[in-house]
């Protein structure tokens, strides 16, 4: 069973938004479960600060040993700090996805918007867990 | 009926679930993709130390009688004449338009040859042989559903084997095997073989065993479970070809840099002989080449491959190798530019990346004893 922090918020995408409800500044990454489907992670493609996304863009790719997948964003919003210790280190993503693992922090355009996010229950059940 | 229904299990899969795998549909099989160390641990553990894959899914044809010998040596491409008794050698079965049915590890015992065969191809392969057995005076027997494979592979294979078989191990040279008692389990065919370029072992044995052996081999605890996510990562590597991936029956051997499975000096008959004569004299269009990319760029299979900003074909096989520490792969490219040192292109979601072409194997450094 892969870990589902309670605080923070889901898509069924798998990825993660974590911030307070009201925050402008919310960081983003993968769960514990996408990170344990993909197996060893070699290498991120992460924008650079200062790209604008819209909900459900493309905003990287994370290659893993066996197989790459498309990171999309689960808000609207500007890139204000991306994750350089991935660049080195992409296994913080395997070991540490919730801490460590983190991929990149956005400025949110529409904090509203957060709303429409999965709860951490609501994505325990959509992973069937 | 799902699908998941229909997939056969090895008599590991108890184990592999216990051990916390990632089990994922194989060939019709649910087999062990990792473990919870990850593919890339697997990998360097079979490289560094030891690991320890069931390959049981694998599937092995006996084929006895007086005519075996010439049966064999009909359908496959290699000379079966020239194999002593207690001695392996990898092969190629052709269709008659010279292209690969499958690959396949053919073993010489005393009374009866044994075929190991890929497990997507069992059911293609039992009836392409068997249609052509004609006349030849002998039988075949399908025992790949009560046949445990497992393959003990590194350089510390051969002591963690020794504790367990008083067979002088030393004795058994790459690609020959014997027939001992393992871990207490009698008549295990081991042989010096495997698919990881390390030296180690691959054991053939009664599937009802295979927990009792598997136990055994991992009680050390000094020896990895390791999954086919390594196996493919290892393999690929050597430059080892995988069947679906670099080979199918769109492909020769002399396309696939396997021009020495193919003996037609020795061999005046054999399946697919002359259209394989044909194309050596015509000569060889394409032939599979192992490239690198910069890093930061995967290759993966299916990907489109350019040369001179022409389309020409797609990866065939591609990884990031962990030994090598590069991203690398195999694909065909015309027989002109087919050598180390030429560059073409590989499409990575819609940019052409630069490819080298490398010399193989990748990783030369493997501790087989070749």
């Amino acid at each position: 069973m892969s870990q589902i922090p309670a605080n923070l918020q889901y898509t069924k995408d798998h990825e993660y938004v974590a911030g307070a409800a009201d925050a402008d500044i919310v960081t983003i990454g993968i769960t514990d479960f996408a990170q344990g489907e993909l197996g060893d992670i070699v290498y991120l493609d992460l924008p650079k600060v200062g790209s604008t996304f819209a909900e459900h863009a493309v905003f990287g790719t994370i290659e893993a040993v066996k197989a790459v997948s498309e990171l999309f964003s689960p808000l609207a919003g500007e890139v204000v700090e991306v994750n350089a210790r991935l660049d080195g280190e992409p296994a913080l993503v395997n070991s540490d996805p919730f801490g460590d693992g983190w991929m990149i922090r956005m400025k949110v355009a529409d904090t509203n918007a957060r709303a429409a996010l999965m709860t951490a229950d609501a994505y325990k059940a959509l992973l069937g867990e | 009926m799902s699908v998941l229904e229909t997939l056969q299990r090895t008599a590991l899969y108890d184990v592999h679930v216990a051990l916390g795998a990632r089990i994922v549909p194989f060939a019709g099989f649910e087999m062990p993709v990792q473990y919870p160390a990850g593919i890339t641990a697997e990998h360097h553990a079979v490289r560094k130390s030891c690991g320890l894959f069931d390959v049981s899914h694998m599937g092995e044809f006996l084929v006895t009688g007086p005519g075996a010998i010439d049966f064999v040596n009909y359908v496959t491409t290699n000379d079966v004449a020239k194999l002593a008794v207690g001695q392996a050698h990898y092969s190629t079965f052709c269709n008659e338009r010279g292209t690969i049915e499958d690959d396949c590890l053919v073993y010489r015992f005393e009374d009866h040859l044994m075929l190991v065969v890929n497990a997507s191809n069992i059911a293609k392969d039992w009836a392409h042989i068997e249609s052509r057995m004609l006349t030849f005076d002998c039988t075949m027997e399908n025992v790949s559903a009560r046949t445990a494979l497992l393959a003990l592979q590194g350089p510390l294979a051969p002591s963690v084997l020794a504790r367990h078989t008083s067979v002088n191990l030393d004795a058994i040279a790459y690609y020959h095997f014997t027939v001992g008692t393992v871990a207490g389990v009698e008549h295990v065919t081991i042989s010096r073989t495997g698919y990881t370029g390390e030296d180690g072992f691959e054991l053939y044995f009664a599937d009802a065993h295979a927990p009792a052996v598997w136990a055994a081999l991992m009680s050390g605890g000094d020896v990895s479970p390791a999954g086919l996510g390594a196996r493919d990562t290892l393999r690929l590597e050597m430059g080892m070809a995988l069947y679906g991936n670099d080979i199918d029956d769109t492909v020769t051997p002399y396309e696939a840099n396997l021009a020495w499975l193919v003996k037609l000096t020795a061999k005046e008959r054999f399946v697919g002989r002359d259209a394989l004569v044909a194309q050596k004299m015509a000569g060889v269009p394409r032939k599979l080449v192992g490239f690198t990319l910069p890093v930061r760029n995967v290759p993966r299979h299916g990907m489109r491959v350019f040369v001179d900003g022409e389309q020409s074909g797609e990866v065939c096989s591609g990884t990031v190798g962990p030994s090598v520490a590069l991203p690398i792969g195999t694909c065909f490219l015309p027989t002109d530019i087919a050598k180390p040192g030429t560059h073409f292109h590989v499409e990575i979601r819609g940019t052409l990346v630069p490819a080298t072409v490398a010399a193989l194997p990748f990783w030369p450094s493997g501790s087989a004893k070749k």
